[in-house]
């Protein structure tokens, strides 16, 4: 991973939920890329790591690899995150991975 | 269950020119829980006026060379033009430079010799740093997991870590690399001189079958083409792993 190449592309500017995995531990407190969750759009579970993201806007849009629908949505402000996760059905933390 | 992933303090403790463009550095950690090859590290800059910027970037040792005392991780770290972080670790950091990190972080594009193989590997440029980790674990760990590494550069100056991968492709532990180098060739080259295809795909996963887990990174177009090329070749998406890092040439 080299994520400053994203900054400088001029294409769709889509990478993995990879990209996302340091944030979404943060938001969770807990490692999340390789946590199944099911799309609330069209019922398909991947993990996290396999999301297409989207960062290049003021906030972060993961979006479904299948359906192409919105699953999470994550703001970094100032003093607070916002997440709209309206998007997933759900998700499976392992109480025990690392 | 493992601690929160929390910022810390990293202390630059060495820096390797690669190729001309791409450099290692050795980030030592105050608390560094170890990693898993696959694993990226985020680096967050902040100016004194308060303005912070972070990036990713695949971490390139193996986890056995990080368990060593102090808690150290290298990554490799392309120069892109006008990347913030990438020019600041290019012209600016020295050994004793100390930034934050957070890390190690990931888990779904991991690869650990207890999973197996075979395994096959695509890169194109940079995109070769987190399978480089997959690589010395491979090799440190002692595994004979037939693997093969499809690495596409644009020139042969270009290609990161090429006296190690010779090394390691000449180590008798069953691993082969084969280059593509798709814009300049030196005289007498007879490899592969395109981008990674269908033909090619085929001709590099035959001898590892439809069993192998294959793990590509690189250029986001490099990255869907080489999946879609190894499903359609008839291996399970399931076993096809990703990691784009957004859609620059190779």
């Amino acid at each position: 991973m080299d994520d400053d190449s994203v900054m400088d592309s001029t294409g769709e500017g889509r990478v993995d939920g990879n990209a996302v995995g340091g944030m979404l531990a943060m938001v969770f407190g807990h490692e999340m890329t390789a946590a199944p969750g099911r799309c609330a759009h069209c019922g398909t579970i991947n993990e996290m790591g396999a999301m297409h993201v989207y960062m290049r806007g003021p906030g972060v849009v993961v979006r479904c690899p299948a359906c192409g629908e919105v699953v999470l949505r994550v703001v970094e402000a100032a003093t607070a995150t916002f997440l709209d996760a309206r998007g997933v059905a759900f998700v499976r933390i392992e109480r025990e991975s690392a | 269950m493992a601690a929160p992933i929390q910022w810390q303090l990293a202390t630059v403790t060495g820096v390797r020119d690669e190729t001309a463009s791409v450099r290692s550095f050795t980030l030592s950690m105050p608390a560094w829980p170890g990693h898993r090859a696959g694993q990226h590290v985020d680096i967050r800059l902040t100016a004194e006026d308060g303005y912070s910027v972070e990036r990713s970037y695949s971490i390139a040792s193996a986890p056995e060379a990080a368990a060593q005392p102090g808690g150290s991780v290298e990554i490799t770290v392309e120069r892109i033009p006008d990347g913030e972080v990438s020019a600041f670790l290019h012209d600016v950091v020295v050994p004793g430079d100390r930034f934050e990190v957070r890390g190690p972080i990931g888990g779904y594009f991991v690869w650990e010799a207890a999973l197996g193989g075979p395994l096959l590997l695509v890169a194109g440029g940079s995109g070769v740093v987190p399978l480089m980790a997959m690589l010395r674990h491979r090799a440190a760990a002692g595994s004979g997991v037939p693997a093969r590494l499809l690495y596409s550069s644009r020139g042969g100056d270009e290609i990161i870590y090429r006296p190690e991968l010779d090394e390691l492709a000449a180590d008798g532990s069953g691993l082969g690399v084969v280059h593509t180098l798709t814009r300049s060739q030196p005289p007498g080259w007879t490899g592969y001189a395109r981008r990674i295809d269908e033909a090619m795909l085929s001709e590099v996963l035959r001898p590892l079958g439809a069993s192998a887990r294959v793990f590509i990174c690189g250029p986001t177009a490099l990255v869907e083409n080489a999946a879609n090329a190894l499903v359609r070749l008839g291996l399970p998406a399931a076993q096809v792993r990703t990691e784009r890092f957004g859609p620059t040439g190779t």
